[in-house]
């Protein structure tokens, strides 16, 4: 009895998650696809790690952590653009997305020095 | 809406408006002004030693970093990177490119490379010198930005000047003391700085060079685990007392992605930036933050029932995932018998763990627990005022003020720890000082403003109370009063004894080079010491380039540096059965430590001796750490052999063990004859202010070779070996066995 009440309230659970995600704007919805994709490419790695070995441990770092890099930018980015953010209201998002290019030049020219 | 008053109110609000911005930009300029001057006192103070001595790089480290740094110029950048010295730790040699932090010597390098293709002669020597007072200017200046964002201006330029002075910096960053602390607070105090900026500001842009600094701060100076703990800690601080924004999450995230592979890049860190336990608190709360974001994202786009919901859920689900994943970790972990930690580490959270399981961590003199008058002498008045700075901290408790405290009390445990990191607590107290005293000044004129403008405008009445509700003010006389002593106290106490006692200890106790050292003679006239520059010089002049010297490892850099001779050991003293082979040659009687000096291929023994002229750091008050070193890695030296009544005595009490070690041989060999005392003939060792015990002694396996003008340092040569066939002998060694038959006739050369 109380595990059907579980399984309907974790029903509606989703279900209202799914629509309130639903009205989150579109760019907002294309960084979330970004960071997925970042997220997803990263656990790809470390699956390929786990068969092959580490032996340059140094690209795998790199590799691993550039994906994580460029998640993590993407989320900063993404509250920084937010509308709703009430803390973020005066900046603009041009500006936030050029610190987003700026901080993920740097990640990624250690990026390349450090893979090897 | 235009009434007579606000048309009366509207041009004596411009008026307003414009007198206060030309206030702003006086202050503006005035806090510039003051901002040059304080750069200025912070060179100047450090600049004793150069005035009272020379231009010269003091103690022991520093010789390493100058010798690096002139490698560095004269080869280029790749020759550094890949340089493997093999004049050191003589038959294993050093990695200089991975085992060195390259941070300081890169920035020196730099500015002479600059300062020379400018067309300013500076030599390599000078730039190495001065190194050390322009950051100190520098990283006043970042005090000064780090508690503005705090406090205030005013706090800002306060701790600005405090930290200029403060005797605990000025010891490690006075001209010649080239040594990693001298960038590394600049870059400590300059990496919080941003951090807090971009935690006040939310901005990726701060973000960045936040990274960027902790990676100048990284290869400087191995201090920067202090960072990468620190910032995590607070991190987690504000998390729990529920201060959680999304700044946080800008300051901290990119921080721990770009800080980790920029440490990783430096090769000293490598792959430790990953492995060891340093730095999985910083993983720890990089995890943790990105659940708490993803709470506080789903609960802003739920309902509060659902959220309930989603909680119950989670809950019950994560934590099963999450006890596994803790198990993995700590089996892990544990498995490693120092658990991940490394031997500096364990001896920062464990203060009794080096002196029981790696003795020559326990035995650097740096390394020990401050005593309470070095808190008075380092740091001064500022020890008091730090618990008000406290205070005032939390009157408005917001996320940068929270840091500072975690920061203040932090530093305050490891500086009770190691007197060396009296240096991190240094920044940190003289922030709290300057807010302190920021904050007392505000309080102050504030009340008394308060006051004149309430006894002006009395119709104005509702408005002041207000402000009195919330501000904090004192009644008028006392305020006054109050104000007057505290600029008095200020003036007098806080500044001019302040400036007294830093100025004396910069001029005083902080400025000797420790490689030359003066003393007062009875008319009052200065004499000075140079025997360890006297002694090198002999040594780069009298012997071959390949030959190896031996010595106990304080004096490692600066022979390789000055006398340009393999050494077997230095101050790097990563190599601990070496250190302690060498240890134990010196506790040994003459003819095994003949042989593992000839084993190793040595020429020469250095011996620092100061019976003589009365130095206290000679080689044979070091001597219980040769043999307690030498003992930890060979067990036939124990130590209570050299013991009597549990203490290590040379006079006629000692243990025959003690008498016929080599270390006490070559210390007092002729010292019976030394025509300086009165009471020649008698052997009396004005260090330990007894005679010796075993006098009148001939050496068998060792020669003396040279013993400097005041008997500070004495070179010992091997003999050849006595039984090998004279053919042999001849063939190789020609010019010993002449020497060698002249003393047998009887005449000693020292000179030869």
């Amino acid at each position: 009895m109380g595990r059907s009440s579980t399984v309907k309230e974790t029903q509606a659970l989703f279900q209202s998650l799914r629509s309130a995600y639903a009205a989150t704007p579109n760019n907002l919805k294309i960084i979330d696809v970004y960071v997925g994709f970042a997220v997803l490419t990263a656990v790809i790695q470390v699956v390929y790690m786990a068969v092959v070995g580490s032996f340059p441990f140094n690209s795998f770092l790199s590799g691993v952590l550039s994906c994580i890099g460029t998640a993590v930018l993407a989320v900063c980015l993404r509250i920084q653009v937010n509308k709703d953010n009430k803390e973020f209201k005066d900046v603009a998002p041009e500006r936030a997305f050029a610190d987003f290019i700026l901080c993920n030049l740097v990640l990624h020219l250690v990026i390349m020095n450090f893979m090897g | 809406m235009a009434s007579p008053e606000s048309a009366v109110n509207g041009p004596t609000m411009t008026a307003g408006a414009a007198s206060k911005s030309l206030r702003n930009a006086f202050g503006g300029v005035i806090a510039f002004i003051i901002l040059v001057l304080i750069g200025v006192l912070a060179f100047s103070i450090r600049l004793f030693s150069v005035i009272k001595y020379e231009s010269v790089i003091h103690e022991f480290d520093p010789y390493f970093n100058y010798r690096v740094t002139q490698f560095l110029s004269k080869n280029g950048i790749y020759d550094f990177w890949n340089w493997f010295d093999d004049r050191t730790w003589y038959p294993l040699g050093r990695v200089i490119g991975g085992t060195v932090y390259p941070g300081l010597t890169l920035t020196a390098g730099t500015i002479w490379k600059v300062v020379n293709s400018l067309n300013i002669p500076l030599s390599v020597e000078t730039v190495c010198v001065f190194t050390a007072p322009i950051f100190s200017a520098f990283a006043s200046w970042a005090a000064y930005l780090l508690t503005k964002e705090v406090k205030g201006p005013g706090a800002g330029l306060t701790a600005a000047a405090l930290l200029a002075m403060v005797p605990s910096y000025i010891s490690r960053s006075v001209a010649g003391s080239y040594d990693n602390e001298a960038v590394a607070i600049f870059a400590l105090v300059f990496t919080f700085y941003l951090y807090i900026k971009t935690l006040n500001t939310g901005s990726l842009f701060y973000a960045t060079l936040n990274a960027l600094a902790y990676f100048y701060m990284v290869c400087s100076w191995g201090g920067y685990t202090f960072i990468i703990n620190l910032i995590p800690m607070h991190v987690l601080l504000c998390i729990v007392t529920g201060r959680y924004s999304s700044r946080l999450y800008i300051a901290y995230a990119p921080l721990v992605v770009l800080g980790t592979l920029l440490a990783s890049l430096v090769p000293v860190v490598g792959f430790n930036a990953v492995l060891t336990s340093e730095h999985f608190a910083s993983f720890l709360v990089f995890i943790i933050i990105h659940v708490v974001a993803l709470a506080y994202y789903i609960k802003g786009i739920l309902s509060p029932k659902m959220f309930k919901v989603a909680v119950t859920l989670v809950v019950s689900v994560g934590l099963a995932v999450c006890c596994a994943v803790i198990a993995i970790l700590i089996a892990v972990v544990a498995s490693s018998p120092t658990k991940g930690w490394s031997g500096r580490s364990l001896t920062l959270l464990d203060p009794t763990y080096a002196s029981k399981y790696i003795p020559i961590i326990a035995s650097v003199s740096e390394h020990q627990p401050p005593t309470w008058p070095s808190y008075f002498m380092d740091i001064n008045v500022l020890a008091f005022l730090v618990p008000a700075g406290i205070i005032a901290c939390f009157m408005p408790l917001t996320d940068s003020s929270s840091f500072v405290i975690l920061y203040i009390v932090t530093s305050v445990y490891f500086s009770g720890v190691m007197v060396r990191l009296m240096l991190v607590l240094a920044p940190a107290a003289c922030i709290l000082s300057g807010i302190a005293l920021s904050e007392a000044f505000n309080v102050l004129t504030r009340s008394i403003k308060n006051r004149k403008k309430e006894k002006e405008n009395v119709e104005k009445k509702p408005t002041p109370s207000k402000t009195e509700k919330r501000l904090l003010v004192l009644p008028l006389e006392a305020s006054v009063i109050a104000v007057l002593l505290l600029v008095l106290l200020g003036a007098f106490y806080v500044v001019f004894s302040v400036q007294v006692h830093c100025v004396w200890a910069a001029a005083e106790a902080y400025s000797a080079p420790s490689i030359v050292l003066t003393s007062h003679s009875n008319d009052g006239g200065l004499h000075v010491f140079d025997d360890f520059r006297e002694a090198y010089s002999w040594l780069s002049h009298n012997t071959d380039v390949d030959d190896k010297v031996a010595s106990w490892w304080d004096y490692g850099y600066q022979t390789t540096a000055m006398a340009n001779r393999t050494v077997l050991v230095d101050n790097n003293t990563w190599n601990n059965t070496h250190i302690a082979t060498v240890g134990t040659a010196m506790s040994s009687p003459e003819k095994q430590a003949w042989e593992i000096f000839h084993s190793l291929d040595v020429k020469y023994v250095l011996v620092v001796f100061g019976g003589v002229v009365g130095y206290p750091s000679d080689d044979i008050n070091k001597f219980l750490w040769m043999v307690r070193i030498g003992g930890g890695v060979f067990p036939h030296i124990k130590e209570p052999d050299y013991l009597r009544d549990g203490q290590y005595r040379i006079d006629a009490q000692a243990t025959p063990t003690m008498l016929n070690c080599l270390m006490y041989k070559l210390s007092y060999f002729r010292s019976d004859f030394i025509p300086i005392h009165k009471t020649d003939g008698k052997g009396f060792d004005r260090v330990r202010r007894t005679e010796i015990g075993k006098k009148h002694f001939k050496l068998t396996h060792f020669e003396e070779v040279f013993t400097t003008h005041h008997w500070m340092v004495r070179i010992y040569k091997l003999k050849p070996q006595r039984n090998r066939i004279r053919g042999k002998t001849k063939k190789s060694k020609s010019s010993r066995s002449v020497s060698s038959k002249r003393d047998v006739r009887g005449k000693r050369n020292p000179w030869h």
